[in-house]
């Protein structure tokens, strides 16, 4: 019974992984990009929620909606003023510039914050240790399930406004080949500024959950840049939906790690991110697939 | 203009020559450091010994190998970890420092196959997440007890000047050895046919490089570099904590380091390193602030100065002072004609 119960706590950690995952796949689907800072912006999220919440007493929910625009502007000027120089440079410069970034971040929040664990978990009341009880031995928080629920609806959403919407459409063009995409009069430069600030909205509500269900800090975007990848590599950059089943079987995978030692829970999770990539490499699949390659 | 039958191909100048020369003297007369410096002195030029080390091997991955690897602190910890091991052993502390850079050339060449087959970002992160997982086993270890971490104790059967002067001597040679061999490596045909992989690596295997050892030879001679940087920290620092050697923040100096100087020219990185360790001492006090300043500049010279100072010199003013390319002179005028490095 606990190992279920361990599965399906797990499972429902994975809704948390592929909520922070989907900007980060999104993202190099579109512009081939991977952005290092992917982590730290989503921590940046929560301490603005926060903050809004410490100073104005609103719920968490309505601060997350003041702070998402922000973000999304976060992004398109990110992708104007630096990602769009860095990629004409070649592979190896975003990466450079994106961890750059990451560090910047990362000690701002703690030069504003300080080196303190905040979390959004005292403001949202009851929600924070609510659950559901199926039987005797397995209680499904409430929370956990909201962001589940969230998450399904986000990789739903997505995937609808990429094949239904104008602007999903160009995003798909500019993915596919950004010359011809300029061609038929799409402009490149518009578009990848649109998806770069679509992945950082994406990871500001990963962000503000994970303020939500634990506790953060200005040093934890790397930790959550890794669930990240590692969501996205396990399930492999096919579908959004492949991002959800990576984000769970990483779930999983910790949690039955935790089961077994104290110290399994991000050895486990590693080592099946790991066999999975072997896995791919032995099978000869040559890098990360384009997002959009498949599921288009 | 008869001058096309006058072209020559050279990889020596007079000026590099003569820098070639200093740089040996240089070196030659830092052996005999401990004879006239004091200790602060020889404590400062230790740590340098160490940033050029650092520098010069993520410029050899990188900007020779176009391999962005954020996981080199695996190679820094396991070197250090791998010196308490021995030494736990009973294995003399100085020459387990040495195995210690040996055991991480080995865990690289153990890895070589799986990590050197992913690309980009992939293997970015992938090494990252190698560290990680590095980092969490070594805390398993009873003797490091965790994240507390333990001591290199038996450097106490050394007094603390003959310690500084040994891992002085030990920085120095070090450094020299290492930074020679990959000088060596890339000017012989290795640094052709790795510059090549890096280019497109598709072109360079039809032309019949072979991909996986060449890189594998650079990955290899980066993790002993990194490996034994950790050990010699380890000497320095003598404590050892997991969390510490394990960080990513060796991998931000490196890049810092390599960016600024100039990545993929061979001499950028040791400049950088001076930079770096320049920057240190004077703002390094200044705590955050300073860290925030290392990010932005990283980010300021990959966008605006990709070549880095020595690359934006270099590319100016045809300066090569340790030529791992060659150039091509024209009989008349030895302008500053370029070749790639």
């Amino acid at each position: 019974m606990i190992w279920l119960n361990q599965v399906i706590q797990g499972v429902l950690l994975g809704g948390y992984y592929a909520l922070i995952a989907c900007g980060l796949s999104f993202m190099f689907g579109v512009m081939r990009v991977i952005n290092l800072a992917h982590g730290d912006l989503g921590i940046l999220a929560a301490f603005l929620v926060w903050a809004i919440v410490e100073h104005s007493g609103m719920s968490p929910f309505l601060a997350l909606a003041i702070v998402l625009p922000l973000m999304g502007a976060l992004g398109w000027l990110m992708q104007r003023a630096m990602l769009e120089r860095s990629l004409r440079a070649g592979v190896l410069v975003p990466l450079l510039t994106t961890f750059g970034l990451a560090i910047v971040i990362q000690n701002l929040l703690f030069e504003q914050f300080g080196a303190d664990t905040r979390s959004l978990a005292p403001a949202i009341g009851d929600l924070a240790f609510d659950s559901w009880s199926l039987g005797s031995q397995i209680y499904i928080g409430k929370l956990a399930g909201l962001i589940f629920a969230v998450a399904v609806v986000l990789l739903g959403g997505l995937q609808l406004f990429l094949a239904r919407t104008g602007l999903g459409r160009a995003i798909r063009a500019v993915a596919e080949d950004p010359d011809t995409a300029e061609l038929v009069g799409v402009d490149s430069r518009t578009v990848y500024a649109a998806a770069a600030a679509i992945a950082v909205m994406t990871v500001a509500v990963g962000g503000t959950f994970l303020g939500m269900r634990a506790t953060f800090a200005p040093y934890a975007g790397p930790a959550q840049l890794i669930f990240a990848f590692e969501a996205v590599v396990i399930g492999g950059i096919g579908s959004m939906w492949g991002t959800l089943a990576g984000g769970v079987a990483l779930g999983i995978a910790q949690n039955l790690g935790a089961q077994i030692a104290p110290n399994g829970f991000l050895i486990a999770g590693h080592a099946v991110f790991l066999a999975v990539l072997g896995a791919r490499v032995a099978a000869g699949e040559r890098g990360l697939r384009a997002l959009f390659g498949r599921a288009a | 203009m008869s001058a096309r039958a006058a072209l020559a191909i050279r990889r020596w100048t007079p000026l590099s020559v003569a820098a070639v020369g200093t740089l040996a003297a240089l070196a030659a007369a830092l052996a005999f450091g401990p004879l006239f410096l004091d200790a602060n002195a020889l404590d400062r030029l230790t740590t340098l010994f160490i940033y050029v080390l650092l520098a010069t091997m993520w410029n050899a991955l990188a900007g020779y190998g176009g391999l962005v690897s954020v996981g080199q602190q695996a190679f820094f910890g396991i070197g250090a970890y791998a010196a308490i091991r021995l030494s736990s052993f009973g294995v003399g502390v100085y020459p387990a420092l040495l195995l210690g850079g040996a055991c991480a050339a080995a865990l690289a060449y153990a890895l070589s196959g799986f990590a050197l087959r992913l690309r980009g970002g992939e293997f970015a992160i992938g090494m990252w997440v190698l560290a990680e997982l590095l980092h969490l086993l070594v805390n398993l270890d009873r003797l490091i007890q965790g994240e507390t971490g333990t001591s290199l104790i038996a450097l106490n059967a050394f007094s603390p000047e003959h310690r500084r002067d040994y891992n002085y001597w030990l920085a120095l040679a070090s450094m020299g050895a290492l930074v020679a061999l990959v000088f060596a490596l890339l000017r012989g045909r290795l640094g052709a046919s790795v510059q090549a992989i890096r280019d497109n690596e598709e072109a360079a295997a039809s032309l019949g490089v072979r991909v996986l050892a060449t890189k594998r030879i650079l990955f290899v001679v980066a993790g002993a570099g990194c490996g034994l940087a950790g050990t010699l920290y380890l000497a320095t620092s003598i404590s050892f904590q997991p969390a510490t050697y394990f960080g990513v923040q060796w991998t931000a100096y490196m890049i810092f380091m390599a960016l600024v100087g100039g990545l993929g020219t061979f001499e950028g990185p040791i400049l950088g390193a001076i930079v770096f360790f320049l920057m240190e001492s004077f703002f390094g006090a200044t705590g955050i602030w300073y860290l925030v300043g290392l990010g932005a500049t990283a980010v300021a010279f990959a966008l605006y100065l990709p070549r880095g100072l020595w690359g934006t010199l270099e590319e100016r003013f045809g300066l090569k002072l340790l030529p791992v390319g060659y150039r091509v002179a024209g009989a008349e005028g030895d302008g500053p004609a370029r070749g790639r490095t």
